[in-house]
């Protein structure tokens, strides 16, 4: 079984949801993110999304932006990236890592190579922002051949084709949003999603986690409650990054109160 | 099939976008489809366009500036066109499919301010609210373009994130896009981004070659050996080009800026010197570092200094159907001088790269020759920055 299987099966016998950190490789710095990951993890998060930085970030709002900026600013390439989550899979060996970047970063590197990369790191999944679903069969394909979940989007906008193409396709887990737009914690998540989370269980999809717009321990147990197995807070994680970029300690000790406050709010 | 128009030229093209955008731009593609079979339609933009815009623009045999007696210099002079310069063509277009949509709003990005004023002038006419991304340093370097959208009723958003230039407000207006799109239509500027854009701009424009077509004949009775247009993102090229890819006795031209020179890391050629990469939703050639992360580019033209190119042109060159050839920044200086001086005629600094190369090809031809450049729009925008480089020292 994956690393994603045994994490949902293991959440569910204790009915409790995954929380999932995001943060950016290289943000502040390529040695810092290994510490700061280090401590998202003891202090309680299920799994991790990780970025990649990349120049032309789309599908992210000023939060995610910066961060990525801030990691470029000392050119953080994606060799360092994978040392960094080879030294995590080193350290821990069955918490599932998620990568989320921009599709030229794996064209350029070239999808084979890219993908054999991430799985030597011990990489469990890759989430591409900029690849919808009927662009996805060549980045699919090489995921499969290097035991690599290729993440699938439900947008609140999905319609019944779309729907039924995630269900029959996704594996690891579904990244739902929880509201239209781009990355950040200005905007709540705000859409109803039960019926989309319904008809996804109904369909036996693989679990569902919810992004976009969560920064806040009250709006986990409704999703849940709705079906969701967890929820995926990116800007209000890197938001501690940003505003304690200077202060290593009081970032951390922040860092893991927040973790710790939203994995408390997963325990049904 | 999960589009009805092929999204794809060649390799190059596709619908790199977050997954939110998909319905968006499927929409987008039907409403075009069907538009382009409703004469109610047709007969609306062909109007706006005779009666709005000034169609057809005239094209004009050059006396002075070829010394070359066997050549003759046609130029398409979209620079006449209301707006001053052909974007105006392809917004007609897109603004009449947004109302067809219902939307209300219109989101453009600018990066020299022409598609921009065009996007203003358009959804001043037409009745729509205008929200037009521009990088806070084109803000700055544009200043009467912004006053003109201003003036027309827009709201100009500076974009102060990554480098503050055009791709960066074409981020902007998408991002913007995935939270919007049920009142809103991205009305993109250039023959770029995911399909159906590259197509839909294509169509909107291809009324240049095809009035070209016709007026040559009547002028020389055969047509041109060469079509010469300045490529940004592309759209005046393929306005100007896609009459003619059937035809395989006309040459097709395209001009990339070099900016400071080819050589130096200071252009925007993207298919001279970029590779193949995904930006902006599409594949095609971009510049980009060894890592993959896009490098900015440069032009002393605003409307060219974008690090990608559409992918019908990165088709056409890889099947070498149309060759891209660059000018640098001094060459096009020339141009623009020489067609002022000469001709009585202003260039956009966009055109003059177009212009200068028409030049040399002129100057090197050893058999009778036409030639026809896509004057793709007028300098007034570009004198203040043109005095700035050239100061008093104006060419004798
Ligand atoms: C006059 C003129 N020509 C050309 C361009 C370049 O765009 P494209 O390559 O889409 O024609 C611009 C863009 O602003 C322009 O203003």
């Amino acid at each position: 079984m994956t690393r994603y299987g045994l994490l949902f099966e293991n959440l569910k016998r204790k009915q409790e949801g995954a929380f999932v950190p995001f943060v950016m490789l290289g943000d502040p710095g390529i040695e810092q993110s290994f510490e700061i990951i280090c401590t998202l993890i003891d202090a309680g998060a299920d799994a991790l999304e990780l970025g990649f930085p990349f120049s032309d970030p789309i599908a992210d709002g000023p939060t995610i932006q910066k961060s990525a900026l801030r990691a470029l600013k000392h050119n953080t390439t994606p060799d360092q990236c994978f040392e960094i989550i080879a030294k995590v899979r080193a350290r821990y060996s069955e918490i599932p890592i998620g990568l989320l970047l921009y599709s030229n970063l794996v064209m350029k590197r070239g999808l084979a190579e890219f993908y054999q990369a991430a799985h030597m790191s011990g990489v469990d999944s890759v989430l591409l922002a900029d690849v919808p679903f009927r662009e996805s069969e060549p980045f699919r394909e090489q995921a499969k051949k290097n035991k690599i979940d290729h993440i699938l989007i439900a947008a609140p906008n999905a319609d019944e084709k779309a729907l039924a193409n995630i269900a029959s396709s996704a594996t690891g887990y579904i990244y739902m949003l929880g509201r239209a737009g781009v990355t950040g914690a200005e905007n709540q998540a705000d859409c109803d999603l039960s019926n989309t989370l319904g008809e996804l269980l109904q369909k036996k999809a693989t679990p569902s986690l919810i992004g976009f717009g969560i920064s806040r321990p009250e709006q986990i147990k409704n999703y849940l409650l709705a079906g969701a197995a967890g929820v995926i807070a990116g800007s209000a994680t890197v938001n501690i990054i940003e505003k304690h970029e200077t202060n290593a300690e009081v970032m951390h000790r922040e860092l893991a109160l927040f973790c710790q406050a939203m994995k408390a709010a997963t325990k049904l | 099939m999960d589009t009805s128009l092929p999204p794809k030229f060649g390799q190059f093209g596709g619908m790199f976008v977050p997954e939110l955008l998909i319905p968006a731009l499927d929409q987008l593609e039907q409403a075009f489809i069907e538009a382009q079979q409703d004469p109610a339609f047709i007969k609306e933009f062909n109007e706006l366009l005779t009666e709005y815009a000034g169609r057809p623009t005239p094209l004009t045999k050059t006396r002075n500036i070829v010394s070359n007696p066997l050549v003759t210099l046609y130029l398409k002079r979209e620079d006449l066109l209301h707006g001053g310069a052909h974007k105006t063509n392809q917004v007609l277009g897109q603004v009449l499919l947004a109302k067809r949509m219902n939307k209300t709003e219109i989101i453009a990005e600018t990066g020299a301010g022409q598609h921009g004023t065009a996007t203003a002038l358009a959804c001043a006419l037409l009745g729509l609210k205008a929200r037009i991304y521009m990088g806070a340093e084109d803000v700055k370097r544009q200043e009467p373009n912004v006053f003109r959208m201003r003036l027309m009723g827009a709201e100009v958003i500076p974009v102060n994130a990554g480098s503050g230039t055009l791709k960066d407000a074409v981020n902007e207006a998408l991002r913007d896009w995935s939270a919007t799109y049920e009142t809103t239509h991205y009305l993109l500027g250039t023959a770029a981004g995911p399909h159906p854009f590259p197509t839909i701009v294509r169509e909107f424009h291809r009324m240049i070659g095809e009035e070209t077509r016709v007026q040559i004949m009547k002028k020389e009775q055969r047509l041109p050996d060469a079509i010469i247009a300045c490529v940004g993102g592309g759209s005046n090229a393929i306005g100007m080009f896609a009459d003619f890819i059937d035809e395989p006795s006309v040459a097709l031209i395209g001009v990339e800026p070099a900016g400071k020179g080819i050589e130096t890391n200071q252009h925007g050629a993207a298919i001279g010197k970029g590779s193949k990469g995904i930006l902006h939703g599409a594949y095609s050639y971009i510049m980009q570092d060894r890592n993959g992360q896009i490098e900015e580019s440069y032009s002393i033209s605003a409307g060219l200094d974008y690090p990608a190119v559409g992918p019908q042109h990165a088709h056409l060159h890889d099947i070498g159907r149309a060759s891209y050839v660059s000018i640098t920044d001094a060459e096009a200086l020339d141009a623009f001088q020489k067609l002022a001086r000469l001709e009585g005629i202003i260039p956009a600094l966009e055109s003059s790269h177009a212009l200068a190369h028409a030049l040399k090809m002129a100057e090197a031809a050893t058999k009778e020759t036409v030639l026809v450049v896509n004057l793709s729009g007028r300098g007034d925008k570009d004198i203040q920055h043109v005095q700035q480089f050239i100061g008093k020292g104006l060419m004798p």
